[in-house]
């Protein structure tokens, strides 16, 4: 099915900026948690500190905002694209996640998780050469 | 895996699938979106939020989570995050059968070989 080459483009601008906001999302929540420790949620205080310590965390707000960005870009880029083509495309999250964590914050990666990111980037190239909407009227 | 788990494992991903299909369903009707200027933006997805598709996705993604929640409080993590990425598989179908989407074998391959990588990386 052919499908214009700027409709195409715009898909991957807007799913590029969803794995982007989704990454950055999830690994400044991480950050955020981490800066605020083991969490013991056992008693009523424990509770109020874990509050206190996500709502006064930089991090976890620019976590959230990154989250909401990638909400709205999730939106946005489904106005048009099919769903079976967005969500599995977006899942490209789950390997730039481990990747970024690694490099960046130094986490260790098990050798299942970098299997996992290869077969994730196969499955992505196989869904993006296919037509971004197959539901389009013109 | 017990029934218990089988059926919140089920409630998990059947509702977060419907979530996002229904967001799907609220964003086709506004139709492709051309303007992105960010005023224009932000009218479109507060618009968004009037619609009762959106409602519903609010719903169901409300009852994923919580269903994800429970799970959680008697499964193993280790299992129950790597089986949620059957939602691909179930997202695939769902497109199919409820926005009319035609999945074509290359997309089928993809969703499958996203679904098993992202199981991967969850259980690694």
């Amino acid at each position: 099915m052919s499908f214009p080459a700027a409709l195409r483009a715009k898909t991957y601008t807007l799913i590029a900026l969803i794995v982007l906001f989704g990454s950055a999302g999830n690994l400044l929540l991480s950050r955020g948690m981490k800066q605020i420790g083991a969490v013991r949620v056992g008693s009523a205080m424990g509770l109020v500190r874990l509050f206190m310590g996500i709502f006064s965390s930089g991090w976890i707000w620019m976590g959230i905002g990154g989250l909401l960005l990638f909400l709205g870009c999730f939106m946005v880029v489904l106005s048009w694209a099919d769903y079976s083509y967005v969500a599995p495309a977006a899942a490209t999250v789950y390997a730039v996640v481990p990747l970024v964590g690694h490099l960046l914050l130094g986490e260790k990666v098990a050798p299942l998780r970098w299997v996992g990111v290869l077969i994730i980037c196969v499955g992505v190239g196989l869904v993006g050469h296919t037509a971004p909407s197959t539901t389009r009227q013109e | 895996m017990t029934i218990r788990t089988a059926i919140f494992l089920a409630i998990t991903v059947l509702a977060n699938t419907g979530g996002e299909i229904a967001v799907t369903r609220a964003m086709k009707d506004f139709g492709e979106v051309r303007n992105f200027r960010l005023g224009a933006l932000f009218t479109l997805l507060g618009r968004a939020f009037h619609a009762g598709w959106m409602w519903l996705a609010i719903g169901l993604l409300t009852l994923g989570f919580f269903s994800l929640l429970t799970l959680l409080s008697w499964a193993d993590v280790s299992f129950v995050i790597p089986a949620t990425a059957l939602s691909y598989v179930v997202g695939g179908l769902g497109a199919k059968l409820l926005l009319g989407e035609r999945l074509s074998p290359a997309r089928w391959a993809g969703i499958v070989l996203v679904s098993v990588g992202v199981a991967l990386v969850c259980a690694g």
